[in-house]
Parts: C-alpha cells; structure tokens; sequence
C-alpha cells in the first residue's frame, strides 16, 4: 500500500480538531515557544534547508523568500497569507482551515517573526462563511491564550493578525491583485518589479505565502528539516495535499509525499467510477494542461509534471472518465477565464472573450477546423502578454485538449453538434436529471 | 442624497472599528461594504456615502471598488441566496442539471429574486469543494453532493422559512443579511457549531490509518 504522510490533517477526524484544545492536546504552540527561542535568521535557514517550496502553485523556495526582505531597513514587513483558494478543481486550503485552523495561526507566528513582521493578514475568498468563523474564533483564541498580540510568550515580540474577507474575485489568489485588493482597491496586479520582498503591502517589504505553506512551517519547527526532508523527491521535499475529485469512486484529500502518481493515488480512491475509463485529468487545477491515461505514472512533484508537459499547480487532481465531452469542459473553463479576467491588460480582456466566442461554435458543431488554427493564434497572442498569468492559464486547456483531443473537436464539427450525452456524466445518472 | 445618518451611532461606531482593525484606513473598504451588506441587504447609494464619509475618499472610489467584486450586490437578493456552482468539474458531475432544476423550480433566472423576497439564484465559480461535487452555496454555506431534487427541496424549505441546514457549517442556516455580517469580521458566536471535516476530507487519513 501506498504510504500517506498525514500531517495537517493527522487530527483531523477529531470531533474538536478545529478548536484551541484540540489543537493543544497534540503539541499546537509548542513551535512558537521553540522559534521564539531561536534567532529569526536560524528560523528562516531551517525553512531554507527543509526544501519546502510554494504549495500555491508556483513552487517558489518557502525560505529564499523569506530571506529576501530586507532587513535592519527601518520599514515595517508584513505576512500575508494566501487563503483565496479559487482555482478551479483547489479543495485543499479550506477543508485544512475548516479542520484546523489553528496551524496556520501558528505558521504565522512564526513566519511573522523570522521576517520580522509585527502584522499579518490572512485573505480568505469570502463565500465560505464557516471556513470565517472557524478562523475568526481560532484568532480570537490564540490573543486570549497570548499567542498573539503585544510580547508573545513573554518573549518580546509582538504581532497583529487580521482576518481579511474577500468577497468573490478569482484574480485576487495573484499576490500582486490580492496587495491591491487588500490595500482597499480593485483587485488589479502589479507590474514586477518590484516584487513584494521590496515594495508589496503598502509599498512595504511583504511576504506573500499560501496557507498549506505556511501550515507546514510548525511541524518543520518540532521534527527539523532532516525529518521533512527525508520525505518527497530530490528537489521536492516534504509532504502535501493531494485532492482528487470528479468521476473516481471515492473523492478526497490525501497527503501524501511529493512525487506520488495518479496510479497510486487513485488505488487509494476506489478507481475510476465502476464502469468507466479516465479520459482526461488537471494535475494542478484548470490553468495546469491536462493529462491523459498516458500520463498516470507520472511524479507528481514539481520537476516530473514540468517534464511532462504540465505544472504541479495546487495538486487538484480533476478526474474526468470518457462520458465528458472535453469540449464543454474547456469552454466552460474558458468562460471561468473571461469572467474572471480583470480588464487591465488588452490581450487577456479581449482575448478570452473571442476564446469563449469560437469554442461556444465549436462545441455547437459550428464553424470550421480553421477556427481550431484561429484558437491556437489567439492563444499565442495573450499568454505572457499580460502584467499576470491569468491568461497563461486560460491557455492552458485550449493548447492541451488540442494536442490530445484534436479529434474530438473534428467530430463535433462533423456531427453538427455534441456527440455526449451530459447526463450520463453526472453524479446521479442512474436516476436521470430527476 | 442621505448620507452617514442613515445609520445608527452604533452602527457607525462598528465602522469605526472595523477601520480600527488596519494599519491604514482604506484596506477596510471590503469589510464596510460587507457590513453594508449586512444591513441593507446589498450596497445602497447611502452606504457607499456613509463608506465614502468615513474613509475620507471619493464615492466613485468606493463604487469602483463595490462594481469589481461578484459578492457586493447592487440590487437586493433574496434572505436565502442560492449559488450553483456551474465551473466545469460540478457542471460535469450534475451542476448543470441543477441550475436548471434551481431554476424551473423558484420560477427565477439568473441574478434574479422570487417575488416572495426568499430566494435568489446565481450560477457561480470553483467554491472550493469538488471532492463534495455537486456543490450548492446557500448564503456561503456549502451544500454538498447535491441533486436536483435536493435543491428543489432547499427552496421549498427556504421559501417557506425552513431551509435544511448546511453540510458543512452551522447547525441552521443563518439569512443573507446575518452573514454578511460574519463576512465583515462580526462573530456571531457559531464556529464551534457543525463536523470539523466531511468524509472526503477524512479519507486519506482514514486510509492511513488502516481503517478506511
């Protein structure tokens, strides 16, 4: 059997996981009392050798940017986590601070003060109002139990911690949109540089970091870096969150070390839904290009997605069996990418809006195979030609769906229309659209 | 135009220190106009004056910022606001075919209100929950692994003043209006209410475990 690594959600099917005592009765805040006994630089080396990278998607080194603020500048540093989970198929953060809370209030402690911040904020998506007041309560509890607030542990150091609520913008999981939405503007990113270990939350150096992150730092405080270390693949190390969902038996989070597959992970999962084959699958979300059936042994870590053809993304592993249409999944992704497109950059505006046009055609069985061309053109003229990588990502299943299921787009042009029938794909098609 | 005495002093007194929570005033723009939310139901004309008045800044400003946001409504929604999601792994896996359900059954298009002022129905984006697909968010509270028939069933009750309690969340599910107010950094006392975790979420770790 596979070997899963539960960590985060080792407690998690704890009645009271979520609360302040849950948290204590399995050493919750004993790495505060550990970090604030080190020096804030020895705290930012040990995340520099645990290996732990961005668990938001982009794999940047957790502490090289922490050890980019500069410091002894006289400015004020701030923490900002990442908790805008929004890209379609990421179920992770929210199950995590649903359950648990309290890790990424003690992540942040630390984090805060090996950077030498005195304030933190967490920017939630605002359409889960349960996910808010779990964390609400865990802030609240953590400044009642001295964890937070003016000399921490009586140890000297003080830090704020807010709560921020978004209220429903995909672009604002950007760190540089999520800046400007915090400073209390549209949700617009930044041109960089300057990048935010110089000039980010009010022109201050800041970090920004994703919630799994950031609830990694505590148990690398109490195991060391050799512990975490030891788990993943040569350049991936630790532990992570895997989340399958769509047609496979049994849907879920499973953490896991980095680089396990899609053949093991879905041996966990029950399989594919009884009766049905994998068509298609996102490694990371839908800005990550599909995979296959080909593409089942593949390591999910960084590097083996990358060599693939892919990213690791946020390990949203969406698992569609041959009764969709890939077609529709791409428009409808598509229509995501238009909707959530910001306006500010010309080529992501107006392209994802021709995008919609021509494969809302394609999917009737309408135009014709030079539209496929015309795609492909209007992709190559958006990706990385805006301030941020939005538009990449609306590419991503465009390009993908082509290499792989250019035939299908054929057939649907052929046929005059959709060959799938929607129904049979859903949860409930025994019973019909009843 | 009425301005800031359109609330009441506690209600200004809760800007105040809302705005208190932040190194700089305007980053609280997103919680007043939750707050407003909170109280009117949607951003009125008197809460972006009364938001525009504390922040010291422009009202076009906070328009600009209230415009941007898909959650901060112009219009007023219904008590129980309904939101599908209709992103392709829940289309795939029964969203569509329960908006459509959503749909036929309140009698209401998209972005539009029952006449009755219960119900209102959005088609939205990824909500975080596809191991629990289909996912429904009633007032932002998940509704997961839904049907067509249960969300038939979550307006009948909704219209009739009894909604079923949320999947994941408080033990009824509270009115637009009251969690908006949590959106705005109110506590009202529930987190300790509902499971820590669903199944799927458990399932790994259930594995681990050797007891799946």
């Amino acid at each position: 059997m596979t070997q899963l690594t539960p960590v985060l959600s080792a407690h998690w099917d704890e009645k009271d996981s979520f609360t302040i005592e849950g948290y204590k009765r399995h050493g919750g805040y004993d790495a505060v009392g550990k970090a604030l006994e080190m020096e804030p630089d020895a705290v930012i080396q040990l995340i520099k050798d645990s290996g732990l990278r961005g668990r938001g998607g982009a794999g940047f080194p957790t502490g090289m940017k922490w050890g980019f603020i500069p410091q002894g500048d006289n400015k004020e540093h701030y923490l900002v986590v990442n908790a805008d989970e929004s890209e379609p198929g990421t179920c992770k953060d929210m199950p995590l601070l649903m359950a648990n809370p309290h890790v990424l209030v003690e992540g942040i402690i630390i984090a805060s003060y090996a950077i030498r911040a005195n304030y933190a904020f967490i920017y939630i998506r605002g359409e889960v109002a349960h996910v808010v007041r779990r964390l609400q309560q865990a802030i609240a509890d953590a400044y009642a139990a001295g964890h937070l607030g003016k000399n921490i542990h009586g140890k000297g150091f003080d830090l704020e911690l807010v709560l921020h609520v978004g209220a429903g913008a995909y672009i604002c999981g950007e760190e540089t949109a999520l800046l400007d939405s915090l400073e209390g503007f549209r949700g617009q990113p930044r041109l960089r540089p300057p990048f935010p270990a110089i000039a980010g939350l009010y022109a201050r150096p800041t970090v920004v970091n994703n919630v799994e992150s950031i609830a990694s730092v505590p148990s690398i405080v109490n195991n060391g870096a050799e512990w975490f270390s030891a788990m993943g693949t040569e350049k991936s190390k630790g532990f992570t969150l895997y989340s399958l969902s769509g047609h496979v038996a049994n849907p879920g989070q499973f953490e896991a070390p980095l680089g396990i597959t899609l053949r093991q992970l879905l041996e966990l999962a029950g399989g594919i839904r009884p009766g049905h084959q994998l068509k298609f699958w996102t490694p990371g979300g839908s800005s990550t290009p599909m995979f296959t059936a080909e593409h089942l042994d593949v390591a999910l870590d960084y590097e083996g997605v990358s060599a693939a053809g892919s990213m690791l993304g946020t390990k949203a592993l969406q698992i569609f069996d041959e009764t969709t249409c890939v077609l529709r999944a791409v428009l409808r992704w598509t229509e995501f990418y238009k909707h959530e497109s910001c306006g500010k950059c010309t080529p992501c505006r107006e392209g994802t809006w021709w995008l919609v046009q021509i494969l809302r055609d394609l999917e009737a069985g309408k135009g014709t195979e030079a539209d496929l061309d015309k795609l492909l053109d209007v992709v190559d003229n958006i990706a990385g030609r805006s301030f941020c990588a939005l538009a990449d990502g609306a590419a991503s299943p465009i390009i993908s769906s082509l290499k792989y299921f250019r035939g299908e787009y054929m057939q649907h042009l052929n046929n005059g229309g959709c060959p799938f029938d929607p129904i049979a794909s859903t949860k409930f098609e025994a019973a019909g659209s009843r | 135009m009425k301005s800031a005495n359109s609330f009441s002093p506690e209600q200004l007194a809760i800007m105040d220190a809302i705005i208190a929570r932040y190194p700089r005033s305007r980053s609280a723009i997103m919680p007043l106009l939750h707050y407003v939310q909170s109280i009117s139901g949607y951003v009125t004309p008197e809460g972006i004056e009364a938001i525009s008045a504390k922040l010291n800044i422009e009202t076009a400003e906070v328009t600009a910022v209230s415009t941007f946001y898909t959650q901060y409504k112009s219009e007023p929604v219904g008590e129980y606001h309904v939101g599908v999601c209709i992103n392709t792994l829940c289309a795939v896996m029964g969203g569509d075919a329960i908006y459509e359900a959503a749909k036929e059954h309140a009698g209401i298009g998209k972005d539009e209100v029952t006449s009755d002022g219960k119900v209102s129905l959005e088609r939205i984006e990824c909500n975080a929950a596809c191991d629990y697909a289909p996912v429904v968010m009633v007032n932002w509270e998940f509704y997961d692994n839904q049907t067509p028939q249960s969300v038939r069933d979550l307006i009948d009750g909704a219209r009739n003043g009894n909604p079923p309690a949320p999947t994941r969340g408080p033990k009824s599910l509270r009115t637009w209006k009251e969690n908006s107010e949590v959106l705005a950094g109110l506590s009202d006392g529930l987190a300790g209410e509902g499971v820590q975790a669903g199944d799927p979420s458990l399932l790994g770790l259930k594995i681990a475990r050797g007891n799946s």
